[in-house]
């Protein structure tokens, strides 16, 4: 508290005396005129080229500095395209950003009003105009295409040989389902929703019987993945940031992205030399208060180490069946509410 | 003309329509010249007041919440004694936390850039830059400021209430905002901002009605469209956009309150929700809504938005720029034309935020193309700009500062809309780190800037003739410009480690809990530029009631026509009559003259004997 108060005292002070000197310099200006003018537009110039170089250098230098952290080299298909797109729109953008700052600031430095000249009267040029009408336009179109063909191969039909898994959000945690031995997810409802049917499974849809539900996210490396997305109550969206994969949850519309995984987890260790290091999935649209948390561990394996893991898991419908012994019935209708 | 001294009482005297109005111009109460006044220079002002002060509220919030991102282990005990049951131990509730973002959100958007930049200056320029005794309906003006201090009352209302106000984000996404259940700001909080919102969509159209109509119906004679500021034209298609687009808002939002308590399902569908699944009163599911509708209408407004709050900036920019750069603005045409370009293509671009929302790829495509092409007359605004300064005799005023560092802004936060508009790497980067740069800095600071580019110039119109502190608004810029740079450029490179926005804490992910000395750099970086803008606040107070006046009745040497009223212009602008308009309004040293009047004929600035424009004007 104290702190707080003599941080916020030394502020004041602050303001107060910029205040007073302001005054004060104000009052010489006026006094002095067009001299005290030329001068001010010569301080101001000279800052504006130095903020030109120390902000290139910033920029160049935290880059260089903060690269390693960004997201290593994507660890999917469709994620490297999406690395060499970043690359082209690159290549399209930071030379306009260097080229305009520069004739931004140099400009400024050289052309300040000085006393010794006078402005160029040039009130437009058609020429100029078109010709960065043009350009523009050109190099718009060229990223769009390029965008373009990257898009529809992502949001196209999944192969046929796709894993489905179904992720559903809801405040606050995913829940993971896979298809099973048919690979397909039976049809479910929230109707159904209860103690022992978290997903409302609907046990008529025989696709159901080998569907089971995982605590963590298994995939098989260059196993093309469908992902089924869903949502139960509010907007989620289902983000993996290593594999560049993002899609919202929706209630009521079903969404699916499909992707295939390129490096294991155990890859990815070596490769960033961190024995810890662990895919993860996340919530990227805003779901609540602990929207933050709902994180869930991504496990990419080699066949052999799927299967032995595939070979854990136990149907959901076994484990209802198992729970509900004595009462058979309520296998085929969920409509009773059990809590 | 005639040579006005300040502080002189201004003999109104004119002999047209506006006569019986003036009679009444020295039997204003207090409460019609302050309060509930219909003169657009008064609305003006409350506009900007209002604007001012919502801008620190907002702040203010961002301020609060980054102290969680960068310290969010530590305790701070004046955040208890501020927001008491909200920071209980110091440390800022999740709820709350996203109420402060939900918050900041929504009045930076709405209440300052849209309300307290256009508001603001549209009112304060449109009559005066286009020959106007005032707005076509000062009463409808009037009641624009009105429904906007009621809808920032509501707001601010719901700031106190004990659920807490809205808290899912600016763009208020159901089913979380439909639904009580899923959070506490979605209970009372959430219809308390709806109704806001609701009361905003009103101000906001009878204001761009009014400006509409003004600018098209009460130009001065002379003032053809292609002699129009560009102050104007930026503010005209404002008012366009905003009047195409608002009702759209309303609709969305009106279909949400009926969800909320008429028990429709719009947006809801299949929920469950409170250990049990979401029915009607007849205890049916409810199904068939889409939470997607919501979001195109949403952001049906919620694209032009942006271009409502950074159109103005541009026009105040490009007329600051070729004033003070005492040069033709380059291709005037061109520039309108852009305006113009920008303006068609801001409806074509909303489901660019939905990209990854579940949205056909096939229609997230066609946005692609459109996206991307707004970038062409954004580009063209830029190199015009650029070829404005280019060989100009540029003076250095605050406002020149502020101009060339929205220049500078809007390239830096334009281009990386390159990326994200591309829906394929929208993938990666949506809803990350990235976008929080990207906007901000296009439209956050920029807009800003905007804001200040404008009452730094026409501060002296505004107040009286006094004129603001030039010492103080060079601190105020350096401080703002690079502590702005330095909040906003490394978040994108948090975005290029995927880190999402909108997280209470990054703790629970070892992909996105990297940052750590990066986020207390640019928490202090915030408070830096917080404290700074109260530089400009001591300064805006201190000048408006204390500043020195103006000695002249142009103090820029400006070609256009607010300066050819008086020092302290009343209820009608001009004592006498409206001047006409003989020329373009960026005639600049043009045949070797300094600047060229617009209400000036030729036989008046070039006769055949030589004649002293300055004194002429003095």
């Amino acid at each position: 508290m104290l702190t707080t108060f003599l941080g916020l005292s030394i502020i004041a002070l602050v303001l107060v005396i910029v205040f007073q000197i302001a005054k004060a310099n104000e009052l010489v200006a006026s006094l002095k005129g067009e001299e005290v003018v030329i001068n001010r537009n010569r301080i101001n110039a000279m800052l504006f080229l130095l903020f030109l170089i120390f902000g290139m250098i910033g920029a160049v230098w935290s880059t260089f500095h903060y690269a390693p952290k960004f997201l290593p080299v994507p660890s999917s298909e469709h994620g490297v395209w999406l690395r060499n797109m970043f690359f082209w729109t690159l290549v399209a953008t930071v030379p306009v950003f260097i080229v305009t700052h520069i004739a931004l600031f140099i400009f400024t430095f050289q052309y300040k009003h000085d006393g010794t000249r006078s402005a160029y009267y040039f009130p437009g040029s058609n020429r100029l105009e078109l010709i960065w009408t043009a350009i523009p336009a050109v190099v718009m179109i060229l990223l769009v295409y390029e965008g373009m063909r990257s898009w529809y191969k992502i949001t196209g039909p999944a192969p046929k040989e796709a894993m489905v898994v179904e992720a559903t959000g809801q405040q606050f945690f995913w829940t993971l389902r896979y298809g099973g031995a048919d690979n397909k997810t039976g049809k479910k409802s929230v109707k159904l929703i209860n103690g022992d049917n978290a997903l409302g499974l609907d046990w008529e849809d025989k696709d159901n019987h080998d569907d089971f539900i995982a605590d963590e996210l298994h995939l098989k490396v260059n196993q093309p993945v469908l992902v089924k997305i869903s949502a139960i109550d509010v907007l989620h969206s289902f983000y993996l940031p290593h594999f560049r994969v993002k899609m919202d949850a929706v209630p009521g519309i079903p969404t699916q992205f499909w992707f295939t995984p390129t490096k294991t987890t155990k890859q990815m260790r070596e490769e960033l030399n961190n024995p810890n290091f662990n895919y993860e999935l996340a919530c990227a649209e805003l779901c609540g208060q602990a929207h933050f948390n709902m994180r869930k561990v991504v496990v990419v394996e080699e066949e052999a180490e799927f299967n032995q893991w595939l070979a854990k898991q136990e149907p959901a419908y076994a484990k209802m069946k198992a729970s509900s012994n004595a009462t058979p019935d309520s296998g085929t209708t969920g409509n009773t509410q059990q809590n | 003309m005639a040579t006005i001294e300040s502080g002189t009482e201004i003999k109104i005297n004119v002999h047209d329509h506006h006569d019986h109005e003036h009679d009444h111009h020295h039997e204003e109460s207090f409460i019609s010249k302050y309060i509930f006044s219909q003169d657009h220079k008064m609305i003006s002002r409350q506009f900007l007041i209002t604007g001012i002060f919502w801008s620190f509220v907002g702040v203010l919030f961002s301020v609060l919440f980054r102290l969680q991102l960068a310290w969010p282990d530590e305790s701070f005990p004046i955040l208890e004694t501020l927001l008491g049951k909200w920071a209980a131990g110091g440390k800022l509730a999740p709820n709350f936390y996203y109420a402060l973002v939900t918050m900041h959100g929504t009045i930076m958007v709405f209440f300052v850039l849209t309300a307290g930049l256009s508001g603001t200056f549209s009112n304060l320029l449109i009559p005066l830059q286009i020959g106007a005794r005032d707005m076509a309906s000062p009463f409808l003006n009037m009641l624009s400021y009105w429904f906007f201090f009621l809808s920032g009352f509501i707001m601010l209302v719901s700031l106190f209430i004990s659920t807490g106000p809205a808290d899912g984000g600016w763009t208020a996404y159901p089913p979380l905002n439909a639904l009580p259940q899923a959070s506490s700001g979605s209970q009372f909080g959430m219809t308390l901002w709806l109704l806001s919102m609701a009361m905003f969509v009103v101000s906001s159209l009878l204001g761009g009605l009014n400006y509409i109509t003004t600018i098209l119906n009460m130009r001065t004679e002379g003032m053809t469209m292609m002699r129009l500021p560009l102050t104007i034209w930026a503010f005209f298609f404002t008012a366009v956009l905003g009047v195409l687009s608002f009702p759209v808002l309303l609709s969305g939002a009106i279909l949400l309150l009926f969800d909320r308590h008429l028990g429709t399902s719009f947006y809801l569908s299949d929920i469950y929700i409170g250990g049990q699944p979401l029915t009607n009163a007849a205890g049916e599911l409810l199904q068939g809504g889409s939470p997607i509708l919501f979001q195109h209408l949403f952001w049906f407004l919620g694209h032009p938005e942006v271009y409502i709050i950074i159109l103005p900036a541009m026009g105040m920019v490009s007329h600051v720029l070729a004033t003070n750069s005492r040069k033709p603005i380059f291709g005037y045409s061109a520039m309108v034309m852009s305006i113009l370009a920008i303006t068609v293509l801001a409806f074509l671009v909303w489901a660019h935020h939905m990209f990854v929302s579940g949205l056909n790829p096939f229609i997230g495509s066609i946005f692609v193309l459109f996206t991307l092409l707004i970038a062409v007359p954004s580009a063209i605004k830029v190199f015009n700009w650029i070829g404005t300064i280019w060989r100009g005799n540029i003076n250095f005023t605050p406002d020149t500062l502020f101009a060339i560092g929205f220049v500078s802004l809007f390239i830096s936060g334009g281009l990386t809309g390159i990326y994200l508009g591309n829906s394929a790497l929208d993938i990666p980067l949506h809803d990350t780190y990235f976008v929080v740069a990207h906007f901000h800095i296009v439209m956050g600071l920029a807009g800003g800037f905007g804001l200040f580019v404008g009452v730094y110039h026409w501060f002296p119109k505004m107040f009286n003739g006094r004129q603001m502190n030039n010492t103080m608004g060079y601190i105020h810029f350096w401080v703002t410009f690079v502590g702005s740079y330095l909040i906003f450029w490394p978040m994108h490179y948090m975005g290029m480690t995927g880190v999402p926005r909108r997280y209470f804490q990054f703790s629970n992910f070892e992909t996105f809990n990297v940052y750590g000395e990066l986020n207390v750099f640019i928490t202090i970086a915030a408070l830096v530029v917080f404290f700074a803008q109260f530089i400009f606040l001591i300064n805006f107070i201190y000048s408006a009631l204390y500043g020195p006046k103006i000695k002249t009745l142009n103090p820029y040497l400006s070609n256009t026509l607010e300066w050819t009223t008086p020092i302290e212009p009343g209820h009608g602008n001009w004592p006498g009559a409206i001047p006409p308009v003989y020329r373009g309004p960026y005639e600049y040293g043009k045949n070797g003259t300094d600047f060229v009047p617009q209400h000036l004929p030729d036989n008046a600035i070039w006769p055949k004997e030589e004649k002293e424009t300055k004194t002429e004007l003095a």
